[in-house]
């Protein structure tokens, strides 16, 4: 048996990935499958399937109601990680560009809010946001700023400020890595070439943190095209986007097979958002 | 390094362009350090709020009508807020040792081997992490349903505490935490330099000897450090666990789930203060082993 | 060479908090002139060279490039240009863009960027790289690209920061070499900062050398390396064997040190010495003779050779002093002939001339 390990290094690694490798692939690789098979099937009276053939899941998948919820999905994950680049990339920029034992402060400062409960920075959203008894709408009709409270809750504007909290350190982090890895004296160049600030930006510091960017918008887009807890607590019942539809057909619907449509369309279209995110850092690794 | 007489030095001669230019460079300088100021209290305002209004003596969160800690006390009080506490405990450790084993093992064949199938391997250990929650909670929902495993609890008897843990959460936790102690535990084995362990071999230490003379004493920050983030992870965990979990069964953010949905209560920013406190003491824990293990590249959090 | 001053530090002073990286260093840079900043690491070389390209900023005295004070102007806008340490390619540009660059920014024309481009990648000889990354570039083609990055903006003056440090020692020969020739064609003001003081001799016109923030001798190469002023400038530039003792007389321009047990030397004067001083006596091992018939203006001391070390072109020995001090001595291998060596244990008598030694305070 020794013998063997020593003859053939490979054995070594996969008997130590074997319990990895089977658990994964039970318990993940699996149900991957399964969900994709599901799609295809006829649903069952309380949940459950019936195995017959059914290619309907997905064409129901384009009618109007549906694909107005994809659409929006996407356009609110969109928007979130328009605005989570508007404001992570000046922060960013701001903790790359502070001395160094500043800069491992704010870099704790940043991971605080990212290893808290999501759940609970989304609560902690909805106690401001309330249309009625929110921190926000109380304390300005209360100085008397405002008559009648205003649409803070319940609508598209809630969920992608609960978004861009929740999602806004996966922004910030790969830019400041970005920026951090940029050598000074490579804006010293520019700026020994007759550059001046805002040039220096964006012929040097912009396309070089190019590869943070388009990481950070790749994290914090798919977990937003995916959101379940943000409109479900923001959205106030009203707001949905593709997880609560998808969480529907399983916990209220009992229409499995359609709710694994969907997530097959879900996963499809993140599959689809990645590639496009590797074909571009790679294309970037060939310019250099 | 004498001193000169203030009278034999001269201060900058300064010209108009120069002095345009260096109030250019302040302004701009200064609105960067009141955007970054700006930031942080966007990302700590809500929070901090939260925490002043579990202390609040009304039922309102909005509204401050003094100081209380009355809220702390009914969740103390409160049997389901406690069994829920200690389920997320329970499946946070026994997750997190089942993902660390697994993790670190998978690891040390990822990062030390050479095989055929490795970029397959690369592909399934890094797909837990990129799928979002809710697509893995669905799947594994059906697959529990499916197979027919998983639903039945595991009976427990702690300390009287009567707990009923079903298996699928476990498995459901334990499947994305070992792709996460994969990372960490494979960003430190790259970092190690293999000369270390050649210069063991070279001074007579066979395989296993190498193996636990030196590269699992300089690989256990990563380890550590892996079962850290696995264990904070699956604390904050609820998607996964509120769809795989069966009727009755609560972990705390599953527990505090329903508590929004039934009305907001201070005594909701009661338990979001208390898993508040618990991810800083983590985050420090985290920071200090690591400093400890002196590692000084900060782990990239970002994954 | 024109007389004209190029750059002017009056009395500079830098402080990082508390740290004095320079330390009231003025200094005139003539026109046209290949000028060399000589030190050791942190020696303030590096911080002077920043402070006239404007990276960074004095906290006392004045910089003035062709008579203009520099204040607190920006890089961007001062007409100078800086090749650096690591040459600070942009590594999302190709050779042309990064060349270009400069010229792009200071708006001039189009088709004479295309020409000038041209004209300076000929110049540097980088004919047909244009479209390359600086990535697929040798250490030394990319060194060369920095070159014509900053040469082709005509700047008054070029700033040079350890260019050559990080080449291998046959490719940096070569590139003194070229650097020298290149300085003479274009005709442009260098100011050159390295720790190497073999580079500094070969390509300066002028060095100035620099320990601790201060700048302790300005001169030409022979008048650093003969006629060094402190015993950091004799050390630093060159091997130099040193003798400790007091002075006990005077005679015009040279001192009389006795040096323990009972040994008598001359020595050229430094200004400020006086009767009694411990004094430290330095001379070259180049300049001793092993040996030779005795001779006035000589000192003359004997010991034993201790070891023997051939390098091709030299041998040098050790020679051992009765208190026991080990002085170097370097012969060139001018002959072959094996009765002219020394071998160790040898009783042997080293003389060097008077005019060749120096004494310095303690």
């Amino acid at each position: 048996m020794l013998k063997a390990l020593r003859r053939y290094p490979s054995l070594n690694a996969w008997l130590l990935l074997a319990p990895a490798t089977l658990w994964l692939m039970i318990f993940f690789i699996a149900p991957l499958f399964i969900v994709i098979a599901y799609g295809f099937l006829e649903r069952g009276t309380y949940g459950g399937v019936i195995w017959e053939f059914n290619p309907g899941n997905f064409a129901r998948v384009f009618d109007s109601l549906y694909l107005n919820t994809f659409f929006r999905s996407v356009y609110i994950a969109f928007l979130t990680t328009c605005f989570c680049l508007l404001i992570g990339y000046p922060l960013g920029y701001y903790i790359a560009t502070r001395p160094p034992h500043k800069r491992n402060t704010l870099l704790l400062a940043l991971m605080i809010p990212f290893w808290t409960n999501f759940l609970i920075r989304t609560y902690a959203w909805l106690t401001l946001l309330r249309t009625n008894t929110g921190l926000i709408n109380v304390t300005l009709m209360n100085l008397g700023i405002i008559k009648d409270p205003l649409p803070t809750f319940g609508n598209d504007f809630a969920i992608v400020l609960g978004l861009v909290y929740g999602w806004l350190p996966d922004m910030v982090l790969p830019i400041f890595a970005a920026l951090d890895r940029l050598d000074r004296s490579l804006l010293e160049a520019a700026s020994d070439l007759y550059a001046p600030g805002r040039r220096v930006f964006r012929r040097v510091i912009w396309p070089l943190s190019l590869p943070g960017v388009i990481a950070g918008s790749m994290l914090v887009f798919i977990p937003s095209l995916g959101a379940f807890v943000t409109p479900a607590i923001l959205g106030g019942g009203k707001s949905l986007m593709i997880g609560n539809v998808i969480s529907n057909q399983f916990l209220a619907a009992h229409d499995w097979p359609f709710g694994s449509a969907l997530s097959t369309l879900m996963m499809g279209l993140m599959l689809v958002a990645t590639l496009i995110y590797f074909r571009s850092t790679a294309g970037a690794g060939r310019r250099k | 390094m004498t001193t000169i007489p203030q009278a034999q030095v001269s201060p900058i001669r300064e010209t108009r362009a120069s002095r345009i230019a260096r109030w250019q460079a302040r302004l701009g300088s200064t609105a960067l350090s009141v955007y970054g100021v700006i930031g942080y209290l966007f990302l700590y305002l809500p929070i901090i709020i939260l925490v002043i209004f579990s202390f609040n003596d009304s039922r309102s969160t909005a509204q401050w009508s003094g100081f209380s800690t009355r809220w702390y006390g009914e969740m103390i009080a409160d049997d389901q807020i406690i069994l829920a506490l200690w389920n997320s405990l329970f499946v946070a450790i026994v997750s997190t040792l089942i993902a660390t084993v697994l993790g670190t093992l998978a690891a040390l064949a990822m990062e030390r081997y050479s095989f055929r199938g490795r970029l397959m391997m690369d592909a399934l250990l890094y797909l837990p992490i990129i799928i979002p929650d809710i697509a893995m909670a669905i799947m594994l929902l059906i697959f529990f349903n499916v197979s027919g495993i998983g639903f039945t609890p595991w009976q427990l008897n702690l300390f009287g505490l009567r707990m009923a843990v079903p298996f699928s959460v476990i498995i459901g936790h334990a499947a994305f935490n070992i792709a996460f102690v994969a990372v960490v535990v494979r960003a430190r084995l790259a970092n190690m330099d293999p000369v270390l362990e050649e210069a063991a071999q070279d001074l007579y230490a066979n395989s296993w000897k190498t193996f636990w003379k030196v590269t699992l004493p300089m690989m256990m920050p990563g380890v550590l450090g892996g079962a850290l983030l696995a264990f904070t992870l699956s604390l904050d965990e609820f998607v996964i666990t509120f769809f795989t979990s069966g009727a009755g069964f609560n972990t705390l953010p599953v527990r505090v789930f329903s508590m929004i949905k039934k009305g907001v209560t201070p005594k909701i920013n009661a338990v979001s203060t208390l898993m508040l406190v618990f991810s800083l003491m983590l985050v420090l824990i985290s920071l200090f082993s690591r400093k400890k293990g002196g590692e000084d590249t900060p782990v990239d959090l970002s994954l | 060479m024109r007389d004209e001053i190029g750059v002017e530090l009056r009395d500079v002073v830098k402080r990082f908090d508390n740290v004095t990286a320079v330390d009231h260093v003025s200094l005139e840079v003539r026109d046209g002139e290949f000028f060399s900043l000589l030190g050791p690491s942190g020696c303030g070389k590096t911080t002077s060279l920043r402070m006239i390209a404007g990276f960074e900023m004095p906290t006392l005295g004045d910089i003035f490039i062709r008579g203009v004070p520099q204040g607190y102007l920006p890089a961007y806008k001062r007409p100078v240009n800086t090749v650096f340490q690591h040459y600070a390619l942009f590594p999302h540009m190709t050779v042309e863009q990064n060349v270009a660059f400069g010229l792009e920014m200071s708006k001039v024309p189009k088709p004479d960027i295309a020409r000038r481009v041209k004209e300076v990648l000929d110049l540097v000889h980088l004919t047909g790289m244009d479209r390359r990354r600086p990535k697929q570039l040798s250490g030394g083609q990319q060194q060369r690209v920095a070159l014509a990055r900053a040469l082709v903006n005509h700047p008054k003056v070029l700033l040079l920061d350890e260019p050559l440090g990080a080449l291998d020692l046959k490719l940096r020969k070569a590139m003194q070499v070229e650097l020298k020739a290149l300085q003479t064609r274009v005709g442009i003001t260098f100011i050159y900062v390295t720790h190497d003081q073999e580079e500094a001799l070969t390509m300066s016109d002028r060095i100035g050398v620099m320990d601790r923030g201060k700048l302790l001798q300005v001169g030409a190469p022979q008048e650093v390396y003969e006629a060094p002023q402190s015993r950091f400038v004799s050390d630093f530039i060159g091997d130099t064997n040193y003798l400790e003792g007091h002075l006990v007389a005077f005679r015009g321009e040279y001192c009389k040190v006795a040096v323990e047990p009972g040994m008598l030397l001359w020595a050229n004067n430094t200004p400020d010495l006086h009767l009694d001083q411990q004094v430290t006596v330095a001379f070259r091992p180049e300049k001793i003779y092993l040996n030779a018939a005795e001779q006035e203006e000589m000192n003359t001391l004997s010991g034993v050779v201790h070891e023997v070390v051939y390098t091709g072109s030299n041998t040098t020995y050790h020679v051992e002093l009765p208190n026991s001090t080990v002085l170097m001595v370097r012969q060139q291998n001018v002959a072959t002939l094996p009765d002219t060596r020394f071998h160790t244990g040898d009783r042997v008598d080293v003389s060097w001339p008077i005019a060749s030694s120096k004494a310095f305070a303690n």
